[in-house]
């Protein structure tokens, strides 16, 4: 879905509880002359899961922060469950944070860093409450009996989670999550990315995550968000992205693709002809009426690596491949599950192909320097605009 | 051998700071509590004996330890009270180009001699100063020289950059995303304050009172000067046990009580920073 058909005019969302528990009308943040947000529209639902995908500079915690009150917008409309915050200070707002390197106050102990918020709050609760409640979000977390730990003595993974508790003990309306598990290692943090998942959907707390790590984002989220220089490029689910980019920049920074330039021979609304570089003519598929192509125009074709198939006989292909071209085997990469292949042809120039280790033990595996075929069928083929 | 030239290197690195302190410290202090049990010679100077009577007279000096017991602390107080405020807007409020000329601008003054600043307040506090502008407003009488307030004024001038550097170390160190976690979980400016930028930089105001305290301690020229004959230090009483009225033991007692005192603060120091592990690394001993 295109980030423009997201924009519903200026009106403010519906406050029955039914409507978008955030939304973004316009919003955008200039520093100087520079602008971290662009024109962002926006609307999350209740309970879902969104995260902000893209580089570093790309406004996504700028985005965050505008959320959480640290930042006001110099333009647009931010509305909390139909509110508009713009002027509400942070302090005030029903949300919370979880820090990038998670802020924890070093001079209190677990439980009082996670009994922070309720203290601020009044009338104060009381303190057999507060008790209650720490207790049990500590439980949430996993983290039951550690309360009288002071900071220090935790590790990263149980820094982490404090963190969360200390954000979750409040019940905000939306919990954001500015690069929560950038810290941690590489194992740890897939263990954290299945247990944020599982608490997300067993509290229905609205999540917000920033992160540049795409695996993170497409595993976690119910809707990805990608932005580039302060503008959204793209936003729909995990697979639609993958399956579906808009441009060049989207099927690069989710997943890997190859990327072949052309121009195009013949165009319909559902696929393309398109003339490669070298000469060679292939049948590609092509999504959205949005982008207007006309035989002449320069476009990409992006195919994923997953998606090229290599045979040793060339008749062992299936019958409905759009390309098969001979292919110099120049290096082999072993991933574990997968094999990846680099690949040079006349055709296709230089690619990469990955292979499923299944196939790899049924066939025995290509080495460099040997010749097979490399094939792809033309639905694998999308044709994206040059951004 | 291997172990051999490990001892050889810490000899090497340790020696010559122990053998100082051995020599100018611990020798010094030995024979100034021996002199405390001592004796007045004839002719002024020490005479040896053991008895017990310097102390039981250190009473008759009970006026200048009152007045370096209760102006220490005080001065202690209102430095932290005045240096925390300007610590804080060095640390937080000022961006980094302005904060090194304040910085250095702090320090400007103790580039001329400590003596010749407090004659200038000599100067300016004395008769001829403000009492005679005052004077002229028609406020006559009004005395500042000599006085509790004079000797207290000069303290907290003389030792405010001693205590503002630690305190702006201690809040430039803080970070500053504790107290976004702060807002962000409900408190407000002064909640924040009160529960993250004091709590984490207490190491830091607790650093700077020791090393003010125990240098007001030891004062002498501030009181000489500015508190005239009437407002006297332990210090006072010191220079003029040793170089007037040459009792040297007695004065020997008096300095050996002082110490006590000073080392009884820092045993509080220590158990006030160790009792909050949070601040142990920042802790000066």
């Amino acid at each position: 879905m295109p980030a423009s058909s997201l924009a519903n005019g200026p009106s403010a969302p519906a406050r029955d509880g039914r409507g978008p528990i955030l939304a973004f009308r316009r919003v955008s943040k200039f520093f100087g002359e520079i602008g971290a947000a662009r024109d962002i529209s926006l609307e999350v639902r209740p309970g879902e899961f969104l995260s902000f995908l893209g580089p570093s500079g790309c406004g996504k915690t700028t985005a965050l922060r505008m959320i959480a009150g640290f930042e006001q917008p110099t333009g647009g409309d931010v509305f909390l469950d139909g509110e508009r915050v713009n002027d509400i200070p942070a302090h005030r707002r029903p949300v919370n944070m979880v820090f990038q390197s998670y802020a924890l106050f070093p001079h209190l102990n677990v439980a009082r860093n996670v009994a922070y918020g309720l203290l601020q709050r009044s009338p104060r609760p009381s303190r057999v409450e507060i008790d209650r409640r720490v207790g049990a979000v500590l439980d949430l977390v996993r983290l039951g009996g550690f309360g009288h730990r002071r900071i220090w003595e935790m590790s990263g993974g149980q820094q982490q989670r404090v963190a969360l508790a200390r954000a979750l003990v409040n019940e905000p309306k939306v919990l954001l999550l500015d690069e929560p598990l950038a810290a941690l290692d590489r194992k740890l943090r897939r263990d954290m990315q299945v247990e944020l998942q599982n608490l997300q959907r067993r509290i229905g707390i609205t999540f917000i995550l920033v992160t540049h790590d795409q695996e993170e984002a497409l595993s976690m989220s119910d809707r990805v968000c990608i932005m580039r220089e302060g503008r959204i490029v793209q936003i729909g689910s995990p697979t639609d992205l993958y399956d579906r980019p808009a441009s060049r920049y989207v099927a690069g920074f989710v997943g890997k693709s190859n990327f072949l330039e052309g121009t195009i021979v013949t165009a319909s609304p559902e696929c393309a002809e398109v003339k490669l570089a070298s000469g060679v003519r292939i049948a590609a598929a092509r999504f959205g009426e949005a982008m207007r192509l006309a035989p002449g125009d320069r476009v990409t074709v992006a195919v994923r690596p997953e998606q090229v198939l290599l045979m040793r006989q060339r008749d062992a292909l299936p019958a409905d491949i759009a390309v098969g071209c001979e292919s110099h085997v120049l290096n082999r990469i072993f991933l574990g599950e997968h094999t990846e292949y680099v690949l040079r042809s006349d055709a296709l120039g230089e690619f990469a192909a990955l292979a499923p280790r299944q196939s790899e033990r049924a066939e025995k595996p290509f080495q460099p320097g040997e010749i097979v075929t490399a094939g792809f069928r033309a639905e694998a083929a999308l044709v994206l605009g040059s951004d | 051998m291997r172990q051999g030239r490990r001892t050889g290197t810490t000899a090497l690195l340790v020696g010559p700071a122990a053998a100082f302190f051995l020599l100018l410290l611990v020798l010094p202090l030995a024979v100034v509590v021996i002199y405390s049990f001592g004796e007045r010679g004839a002719a002024g100077g020490y005479s040896p004996a053991f008895t017990f009577d310097n102390y039981l007279s250190l009473a008759t000096r009970g006026q200048a330890f009152l007045n370096t017991l209760l102006l220490a602390p005080l001065g202690t107080l209102l430095c932290a009270l005045v240096a925390f405020p300007l610590a804080y807007f060095l640390a937080v409020k000022t961006s980094p180009r302005w904060r090194t000329m304040l910085l250095v601008l702090i320090i400007v003054p103790f580039w001329a001699s400590q003596l010749l600043r407090i004659y200038a307040w000599l100067l300016i506090l004395g008769n001829r100063g403000i009492p005679s502008l005052l004077d002229l407003l028609g406020m006559d009488g009004v005395r500042l020289i000599n006085t509790r307030f004079a000797v207290l004024l000069g303290m907290v001038y003389g030792y405010l950059p001693l205590m503002v550097f630690p305190i702006y170390v201690s809040l430039e160190k803080l970070d500053k995303r504790l107290l976004e976690a702060s807002a962000d979980l409900g408190a407000g400016a002064w909640g924040t304050f009160r529960q993250v930028t004091l709590p984490m930089s207490i190491a830091g105001v607790a650093t700077g009172s020791l090393l003010v305290f125990i240098l007001l301690m030891g004062e002498f020229i501030i009181p000489a000067l500015l508190g005239g004959g009437k407002v006297f230090f332990i210090g006072n009483a010191l220079v003029d046990l040793f170089l007037q009225s040459r009792n040297w033991p007695f004065g020997a007692a008096i300095a050996v009580s002082m110490v006590a005192i000073m080392l009884a603060t820092i045993a509080l120091y220590m158990r006030f920073m160790l009792g909050r592990s949070g601040l142990r690394q920042q802790a000066l001993v």
